[in-house]
């Protein structure tokens, strides 16, 4: 039993629900997504035992290209929190009515399929085309089934779409480049690859291009608040739950061991994009008036600081980041999904049409205010673990860093405070908020459930991920 | 040999249907007697022969490439069954010249001798003409069909010309001799100039920049049928031709020399692509799209001892994704008058099959992965970052993010705006070719190596 059965289990299922037509499709996809999160389960299971997942395969000779996977601690993380995330975002659909169901799950499972191909991949191509295949169905869902106006909408996500594509590219020309040097594209020979120092700072350039935009890092996030505000919830919460950590996710498997020369040398400038996203991004936020822009830039501001936590190049840093990366993902998916369930009912996303709903459903506001609080990392949630970490990491760098870093919990306090207050409290709104039925209360209390346990007890994914991020520093360190 | 003469023998077969009646037969007729001549040529690959006096080589590439040439025309022959419905009298002509056509391809990528090289692009080029003013009612076409013919005459006779240079200065017209002149130190100076004559010719043919101006009119104006043989049979026969004559007397040539390559591959590149970005006419947008390809495919001349297998995939996968896009067109366009991105709308929500294949070759061509036009991309690019033109790479990079825009502009128009008319009808014979060449694109896509590792 090999980790390719999780990827032949995800296309099958993106295959099977297309053609289970539309009316079944969304019980179809649930189905596969749950059984792809209990497989990686299994797999957990077994890699704890010390059983050899990897998978091989020769697929081109000429050039020397191989369908490698290697399983380790953080990819397997990674393929939890995916498979995880996926059956949540499926589930929490089961309110929306979508044209054409068929496709816009099987796309799900799609992306799903690509993204774990991308935290598994061991072969540099093998992972770049895995890369790539995620950014088709994004597109498709945020341009076919996205809300707003469709020429607005169409301009946004051609941005994002010819963005992330640009950087990507230069990405590929950077693993040709190693090509030449390796004569392989494979994660070993790429980490012993002789560079100078040179050519290190121009393919660190490269991959920094395609991970910035991916993520995003300052100053190359323009097209995210628009797309997250223009697609539909389900592809937020991809974009933002899962998408945005296979950028986090290659930075530490791929930029840093190949070129760690280069990461030492830009350490203090890359600290200081992430720092000044984490300032920008809360300080936009202050001033959204809709709600899932408001939620796009607190995203941009976490992401910053995770950003910052793994360029620290700390055992502290990186751990730090990768808690995070999984906390946040949870606390996001959360957030745009109650997004989503205001929606439903008051049909707006802009914030001063909201409020008064605490009188009328206090069991969804208590457990908005919970998603709130883990957002701005209220110690004994998962968030305050990662975040705190990272701050750490940061003040061993320069303690000017933490601070400035810190600011994250202040300004997100402020914000997304505020923005409890206008939303679910004040007077009575004069439209009628119904009570969250009950898929949608199980998606809120499960996601708050993983908050709480990982909060109080991070100590399983911590002992899953730092042999793995032990074993980065070591060849970084070298 | 053997592909050539029953090719030859297939067209005349064709004339002939007209006069026993057989109208309605003459599509599968020629595709079933196609499909022989492809089993026929790949039982020949491996070969190496000679024949009359060298006039034909048959070796691996020139048998790889036919295979290539008969699967395109096997295509453009089934769709013509569908798009000259309303002139059925002239079916057999067209369908005639069409295998005529891929006489003078397999002549093309065969010969051992200049003369049936020149005899070759002679017959695809006259071809080429006659189809391209086929639509003898439409001034648009008769205006293809005559500025194609005085611009390709043009073009011959350049060819023709830098034949002589050739002959004048090595005293024969046989490829073998010419190679060994090349590679030899004292060859006379005009010999070069016949080269670039020659390569003038070439350049013209495959609608590379500076040679690009008659490509956008002839391929707006000619009957879609007529630009889909273009931009994918013609344009590859030509491509193979090239690398073919290069690798031959490009032997002895200086380094220095490969600029040229480089400055008209980045050009036609640029162009190509920054102009197909105003383009409405989806046909003027796809002859743009096809001058940058021609830049992409130059650049397998820069390492040229190893990039013919490479070429073979990058012409596979353009032409497979240009047969499934235009089988798309033909149909959305059947009873428009013109082509423009317009007719297009709403197709994603009428004709999801389609729209699906249309995107999938347009995606193809852009160079995203799992589709073989990425393959063809990176192994290009690879083979020309050994060769040391790193700056060549990054500059194809760039292109291809800008081929984004246009690209993207179609799958918009097919999936956002709303529909404006309906289609009737399911062509058997367009759906087959899409659907087909589609899925060899893919296949081609998941399992490279058997065409890479093929010449």
């Amino acid at each position: 039993m090999d980790i390719s059965y999780l990827l032949i289990l995800l296309l099958v299922g993106s295959l099977a629900t297309y053609f289970s037509g539309d009316k079944l499709a969304s019980k179809v996809a649930l189905l596969f997504s749950v059984a792809s999160f209990g497989l990686s389960l299994y797999f957990l299971n077994l890699f704890s035992i010390g059983e050899n997942l990897d998978f091989f395969s020769v697929w081109i000779t000429q050039p020397n290209i191989n369908f490698a996977l290697k399983v380790d601690g953080l990819a397997l993380a990674m393929v939890l929190l995916t498979s995880s995330l996926t059956s949540l975002i499926i589930y929490s659909s089961f309110g929306n009515e979508f044209k054409n169901a068929k496709s816009i799950y099987s796309l799900i499972l799609f992306m799903s399929f690509a993204m774990v191909g991308t935290f598994l991949a061991s072969d540099g191509l093998l992972y770049y085309i895995f890369w790539e295949l995620s950014l088709i169905p994004i597109y498709f869902i945020a341009l076919i089934w996205g809300n707003g106006d469709a020429e607005e909408r169409k301009k946004a996500v051609v941005k994002f779409f010819i963005y992330t594509f640009a950087g990507s590219l230069f990405m590929l020309v950077a693993f040709v480049y190693l090509y030449q040097k390796s004569g392989s594209l494979s994660l070993e020979s790429l980490y012993n690859v002789d560079l100078s120092y040179n050519e290190q700072i121009w393919i660190f350039s490269a991959f920094f291009l395609a991970y910035a935009i991916k993520i995003p890092i300052i100053p190359f996030h323009t097209w995210q608040a628009n797309v997250y505000q223009k697609a539909p919830s389900v592809g937020t919460m991809l974009l933002s739950g899962i998408m945005l950590k296979m950028g986090l996710y290659s930075v530490i498997r791929w930029q840093l061991p190949i070129a760690p020369f280069a990461a030492k040398y830009f350490i203090y400038i890359l600290i200081g994009f992430g720092i000044a996203g984490v300032i920008y991004g809360s300080i936009v936020a202050i001033r959204q008036k809709d709600l899932k822009k408001l939620l796009a830039y607190s995203s941009l501001a976490h992401v910053g600081l995770i950003a910052a936590g793994i360029y620290t190049l700390t055992l502290d840093g990186l751990r730090g980041a990768v808690l995070q990366m999984i906390a946040h993902g949870f606390v996001v998916v959360g957030l745009f999904f109650t997004a989503e369930i205001i929606f439903r009912r008051y049909e707006t996303r802009t914030i001063s049409e909201m409020g008064g709903i605490r009188i009328q459903s206090p069991k969804f506001t208590s457990l908005f205010l919970i998603l709130v609080l883990a957002s701005v990392a209220l110690p004994s949630t998962f968030n305050f673990v990662g975040e705190f970490t990272v701050l750490y990491s940061l003040s061993q760098i320069n303690v000017w860093f933490a601070i400035l870093g810190g600011t994250t919990i202040i300004l997100g306090a402020y914000y997304m405070l505020k923005m409890f207050q206008n939303v679910m409290l004040g007077e009575t709104n004069s439209k009628v908020f119904k009570d969250v039925n009950v898929s949608e209360t199980i998606t809120l209390v499960i996601i708050v459930g993983v908050l709480f346990f990982f909060g109080f007890y991070p100590k399983p994914i911590n002992d899953l991920i730092t042999p793995s991020l032990e074993n980065i520093l070591n060849i970084i360190k070298k | 040999m053997n592909t050539l003469i029953a090719t030859t023998a297939l067209g005349v077969f064709c004339l002939l249907f007209e006069i026993f009646n057989l109208r309605k037969a003459i599509v599968p007729i020629t595709i079933v007697g196609l499909i022989a001549i492809l089993g026929l040529n790949i039982s020949e690959f491996g070969m190496q022969a000679s024949y009359y006096n060298n006039m034909v080589v048959v070796d691996k590439f020139s048998t790889a490439y036919s295979s290539l040439f008969i699967v395109l025309t096997i295509f453009l022959v089934a769709l013509a069954h569908n798009f000259y419905e309303n002139h059925q009298s002239k079916l057999s002509d067209f369908i005639a010249i069409k295998v005529f056509l891929l006489a003078g391809c397999l002549a093309m990528v065969s010969f051992g001798n200049l003369a049936m090289f020149f005899l070759g692009i002679e017959i695809l080029s006259i071809s080429l003409y006659v189809l391209a003013a086929s639509n003898r009612m439409n001034l648009k076409s008769n205006e293809a069909g005559m500025k194609y013919f005085l611009m390709g005459s043009f073009a011959s006779g350049i060819i023709l010309f830098g034949i002589c240079l050739i002959y004048g200065a090595i005293g024969s017209f046989d490829m073998r001799t010419i190679q060994e002149a090349a590679m030899s130190a004292d060859v006379e100076e005009w010999f070069y100039i016949g080269v670039i004559l020659l390569s003038i010719g070439l350049l013209f043919k495959i609608a590379a920049v500076p040679f690009h101006f008659w490509a956008p009119d002839v391929y707006e104006g000619s009957p879609s049928l007529t630009t889909a043989t273009m931009s994918t049979l013609a344009k590859v026969t030509a491509m193979a031709t090239f690398f073919k004559l290069a690798s031959a007397m490009t032997g002895n040539l200086p380094s220095t020399s490969q600029t040229v390559i480089v400055v008209v591959a980045m050009l036609s590149m640029t162009i190509g692509n920054i102009m197909a970005l105003r383009q409405v006419n989806v046909k003027r947008m796809l002859a743009f799209s096809g001058i940058s390809h021609a830049g992409f495919m130059l650049m397998t001349l820069l390492n040229i001892s190893v990039a013919a297998g490479s070429l073979l995939y990058y012409t596979s996968a353009y032409a497979l994704a240009g047969i499934a896009a235009f089988s798309v067109i033909l149909y959305v366009c059947k009873n428009q008058n013109n082509e423009d991105i317009a007719n297009f709308h709403g197709l994603g929500k009428t004709n999801p099959l389609l729209a699906a294949i249309l995107t999938a070759s347009l995606l193809s061509m852009a160079g995203i992965p799992i589709f073989a036009g990425f393959f063809a991309k990176l192994v290009l690019f690879n083979q020309t970052i050994q060769a040391g033109y790193l700056a060549l790479v990054i500059v194809a990079v760039v292109n291809s993010i800008i081929s984004v825009g246009y690209y993207f502009k179609l799958i918009l128009a097919m999936y956002t705006k709303e529909p404006n008319e309906t289609r009737e009808g399911r062509p058997f014979l367009i759906y087959a070719v899409a659907i087909i060449a589609i899925l060899l694109n893919i296949l081609l896509g998941i399992f490279p190596s058997y065409v890479l590792n093929l010449l």
